[in-house]
């Protein structure tokens, strides 16, 4: 949440040019500032390397086939924590499954969660937001209070009673449930960015210009506030699509997230650590490819924002 | 317009010693074109120069270099340059001035002409990187403040030399009383207790003439109004009781009255506290007042400079002049105001020749090639950087 | 200021009935059977079934039940857990950890956080923070689940150098781990911020006045920098409290420590309704009453806040 919380206060939303130094001098071409954004993206090896994790781990999610042609719920407690062996690169675990197989296939629950809450989280944050920001009055200090008393819960609390309640039914792997849970509490953050730029864009003189045309409100907000809006919104969106691959690991961590038969990098760390003096493969692999998928996420994040932002610029 | 030379007083500064005939703005270290005088000791052929128009060319001569000791503050061929992302910025480009104490010196330019990033300079607050001191010195009573050590530089900082800053709200920390700012150096560098740091904190306030100074001396920044806050940065700049005070544009971001209150507010302190002030703006009318000479930038260079009387009355190199008929004038009423065509030079990339020719309504070829030289004008203090002397450009305007 | 800490409490009772309403509402509202939710997969007998309708009157109207469960937390009364305790005597035995452990945590982040902050936004671009900025990456993205089981692994069993469990009296000495694993994502997002908010304030113009004034540098740095950098970094440490409520149950759990956090931990993974309530609102509640104490702080720290 934290860093949440600083992609959207200290970074973000400033888009004003910053003042040149005293002596210093506005570059010879001007470019817009998404095409200087990618010119600096393009330059910024942590870009390339955050995109390629996430292109490796989104081809695992779709065809985890393509990684590993075992069967990751082929289990045999013969094979306990047996070594590694013919396909079966990683060893076994404590149930005699595959290590390395439900590795891979871990990687699909996890993005699923993550892009669907994160969906769910852009739908509920652009609407609040951008009528938050538009509008103002006592619609952006009513949601302005629902979002104080959100923020006011810790997620993971606020999800370890939401998915209890959610879960009194209980059947199916229980990523519809992580999702609901993720996308009703974790949309603050991005419907502040939302609304701060949409704050910043209303008072721009295109919009008031648009607005002495004749333009109705959802024509403004859609033909010119989005496309200004958009970059820090987006920013902020990938870096919750990291956070919550986080979240949905530590639920079922702590056994309120998704269920066996789905395979989630988070159970099976929670297996595992409970034997990790009698195997420690088991625990390391899926804790790597946890840590790399998040961090994939937040990195992308990341550079897209200091590319966005001129005061990193030099 | 007609040009007159004044007839009095005695020239002081530049031009007493003579012999050595070194000039200032030389041309730049890797500069591939030397700088030429036209019209003198020149035998290249084939100048469009109206040489003809030369009235009295004896009595110009090179400025010559004073010697040291001369001036409290003599700062002399200082060369600035900014790494950026686009190249070199060449920011200052041999400056040369000097002041005494109880005397005004106004540095005029437009922003990006180079006359902050001087003044920090001289201080030595200035950025390194990405700033860069090609060459030059900078005397403070004789000493180079440009090669002395660090530690003995932070000694002459804020004690000797003080700056006031243009925009007072950002250049006061917004976290601390301003009482306690005033005097923060007195308590860490003189070790003034606290009790008599406050005294002393009220007794500047009062001396700035801020009302109510002993209620409001525990009061933050922010509360004050954007005049008295002015007030608040020149108390803290004077609590050491500096010898010299340079005000970096300290009325620009102020209302017109309260820009007037604040200038005679430092004229009548540097008579007082007798120091030497220099005064940097761009706004002509504000200075006129106060400044006793006047030295104009443009493009890191100085291109002319002259007691505040003749630069009003005859100004000589076409910027100045330029500048001088943009400012509204009530006998000028109905005539429409002029204004200098163009944009400021890019650093990165100065125009060969005269800096100022693409702008110049006077430019001619030889302005595009040439760089002109600061060149004394008459027996006076006085001096412009232009290929033309005033009668010229006076013929040619008429 | 009174009137800004007057302000700021109203503030704050609006949004502490809005959280306790959500997180009472989250657990009891328009459900079929809120006591079989209660008691999770566990058989429920008509005995239990009579004290729980009786502990949460829930035979009463929804918004009476929330008053009298708001009436139970503002004077300590948390109920029973389903095995009969008292809620508030298992909390004030877990405290007395959890606490020794969140200091110890926040001591560690802070330490090391805004030291190493500071220092790499002096100097923006050396090795140091290049170094250390990429280290904060990994950290933020490393999940606590991860890394605790990782220290442990590697720090308890493997190198031998701090015991893998804590036991039932944890000593300060068996907290260190904990506390460094705990702080870890603290101690990440510390340092950037601390580093973005010094890099800002060194290129401010009272800082230039600083040295205009010709302050020793290690004053302009203290007095001036660090200073008026910590403000946003003291809002920080209220929002990671959160951060670290989360961390601590996961941590408590994996290093077996009988805090607040693994007590939760064990409500969960028992299916203890009552006591997962109790605990996590008694939680809420001290996050929001810091949150309170740290905006309050803030306006200590930024006079500008106080006068608004």
């Amino acid at each position: 949440m934290s860093d949440l919380e600083m992609a959207a206060t200290t970074e973000l939303g400033t888009h004003a040019a910053d003042t040149p130094p005293a002596g210093a001098t506005p570059p010879p071409k001007t470019r817009s500032l998404a095409a200087d954004a990618w010119y600096d993206l393009r330059r910024n090896w942590i870009f390339w390397v955050a995109a390629a994790l996430v292109v490796l781990v989104i081809l695992m999610a779709v065809v985890p086939g393509l990684f590993s042609g075992a069967d990751p719920t082929a289990c045999n407690t013969r094979r306990q924590f047996a070594g590694p062996s013919g396909g079966a690169i990683l060893g076994y675990d404590f149930q005699g499954c595959d290590v390395f197989s439900r590795t891979v296939h871990g990687a699909r629950a996890s993005v699923l969660v993550g892009l669907f809450a994160v969906l769910l989280t852009g739908v509920i944050g652009l609407v609040f937001g951008m009528l938050a920001g538009y509008f103002g009055g006592w619609l952006d200090a009513l949601l302005s209070r629902v979002v104080d008393v959100v923020l006011g819960i810790p997620l993971l609390l606020a999800a370890i009673v939401l998915s209890k309640r959610l879960a009194a039914d209980r059947q199916g792997s229980g990523i519809a449930t992580v999702v609901i849970v993720l996308g009703i509490l974790g949309w603050t953050t991005a419907a502040r960015v939302m609304r701060s730029s949409v704050l910043t864009a209303r008072s721009q003189d295109y919009v008031a210009a648009a607005r002495m045309l004749g333009a109705g409100p959802l024509r403004i907000m859609w033909r010119h506030i989005l496309p200004n809006a958009l970059a820090p919104f987006i920013v902020v969106l990938t870096i919750t699509l990291g956070t919550f691959i986080a979240t949905e690991a530590t639920l079922s961590f702590l056994n309120i997230g998704l269920r066996p038969p789905a395979i989630s990098w988070g159970i099976d760390i929670a297996t595992a650590g409970k034997h990790v003096r009698e195997a420690a493969m088991p625990l390391i692999a899926p804790s790597l490819f946890l840590t790399l998928t998040v961090l994939a996420f937040i990195m992308l994040g990341d550079a897209i924002r200091d590319a966005f932002d001129p005061k990193l610029r030099r | 317009m007609t040009y007159q030379y004044p007839s009095h007083g005695q020239g002081q500064g530049y031009g007493q010693g003579s012999g050595q005939g070194q000039s200032y703005g030389h041309g730049y270290p890797d500069s591939p074109t030397a700088p030429v005088v036209a019209g003198w000791n020149d035998d290249r052929t084939g100048w469009d120069t109206p040489t003809a128009a030369w009235s009295t060319p004896p009595t110009r001569a090179r400025v010559e270099r004073p010697r040291s000791g001369e001036h409290l503050l003599d700062v002399r061929d200082l060369w600035i340059e900014f790494a950026t992302r686009d190249g070199v910025a060449r920011v200052v480009n041999g400056v040369s001035f000097h002041v005494d104490p109880g005397e005004t010196l106004a540095i005029l330019g437009e922003s990006g002409s180079g006359k902050s990033v001087t003044a920090q300079a001289v201080l030595g607050i200035l950025d390194t990187p990405p700033a860069v001191v090609r060459s030059g010195q900078a005397l403070f009573s004789g000493e180079d403040l440009l090669t002395m050590t660090p530690e003995r530089r932070r000694q002459v900082r804020g004690q000797e030399i003080a700056m006031v800053f243009q925009d007072a709200l950002s250049a006061l920390n917004p976290v601390y009383p301003v009482g306690w700012q005033i005097t923060e150096a007195l308590r860490s560098r003189r070790g003034v207790s606290k009790a008599e740091a406050r005294r002393r904190a009220v007794e500047m306030m009062d001396l700035v003439q801020i009302p109510a100074a002993a209620q409001r001396i525990d009061d933050y920044p922010h509360q004050f109004s954007g005049g008295m806050r002015q007030r608040v940065m020149i108390a803290m700049a004077l609590a050491m009781r500096p010898k010299v005070l340079i005000a970096d544009e300290p009325t620009t971001a102020l209302d017109v009255t309260v820009q007037a209150q604040i200038m005679d507010l430092l004229a009548t302190l540097r008579a007082e506290l007798e120091m030497a002030l220099i005064l940097i703006t761009h706004d002509l009318g504000v200075v006129a007042d106060v400044a006793d000479r006047i030295t104009v930038m443009y493009a890191g260079r100085v291109v002319e400079h002259a007691d505040v009387h003749t630069l009003y009355g005859a100004p000589a190199h076409p910027y100045t002049r330029g500048l001088l008929a943009s400012v509204p004038r009530l006998e000028r009423r109905g005539q429409g105001l002029h204004s200098i065509s163009g944009t400021p030079p890019n650093p990165v990339a100065i125009p060969a020749g005269c800096a100022f020719h693409p702008r110049c309504p006077y430019a001619q070829q030889m302005c595009r090639m040439t760089e002109p030289t600061l060149l004394r004008i008459g027996r006076l203090d006085r001096a412009s950087a232009c290929h033309f002397p005033p009668e010229a450009l006076d013929a040619r305007h008429a | 200021m009174a009137r800004y800490i007057i302000r700021r409490l109203l503030q704050m009772v609006v949004t502490f009935i809005g959280t306790t309403f959500v997180v009472y509402a989250l657990m009891f509202a328009n459900q079929n059977d809120p006591l079989q939710a209660l008691a999770g997969d566990r058989p429920v007998s008509d005995n239990v079934r009579q004290v729980l309708t009786e502990q949460y009157h829930l035979n009463e109207p929804f918004l009476v039940q929330y008053g009298y469960y708001m009436q139970g937390l503002l004077t300590g009364d948390l109920g029973r857990t389903l095995t009969g305790r008292p809620i508030g005597d298992v909390m004030s035995d877990a405290w007395p950890n959890t606490i020794k452990l969140a200091l110890l945590a926040l001591f560690f982040a802070t330490l090391f956080g805004i030291t190493a902050g500071l220092v790499a936004g002096l100097r923006r671009g050396s090795i140091f923070d290049n170094t250390t900025l990429a280290l904060t990456l990994v950290v933020v993205g490393l999940p606590i689940i991860v890394l605790a089981p990782i220290a442990q692994l590697v720090f308890g069993v493997k190198l031998g150098w701090f015991p893998t469990t804590a036991g039932a009296r944890p000593s300060l000495y068996g907290l260190i781990l904990p506390a460094l694993v705990l702080g870890a994502a603290s101690t990440a997002t510390m340092m950037r911020l601390t580093r973005a908010s010094v890099a800002e304030n060194v290129r401010a113009d009272y800082v230039r006045t600083a040295r205009a004034k010709g302050l020793s540098a290690r004053r302009v740095v203290a007095v001036h920098v660090l200073r008026n950098s910590l403000i946003p970094v003291i809002t920080l440490i209220g929002v990671d409290l959160g951060t670290l409520m989360a961390g601590a149950i996961v941590t408590e759990g994996v290093f077996n420590i009988p805090g607040v956090g693994s007590k939760l931990l064990l409500g969960i993974q028992t299916e203890d309704g009552p006591l997962v309530v109790g605990f996590v609102s008694v939680l809420v509640i001290v996050f929001l009453v810091t949150n309170l104490l740290v905006d309050l702080l803030y306006a200590v720290l930024d006079p500008r806040i106080r006068y608004e």
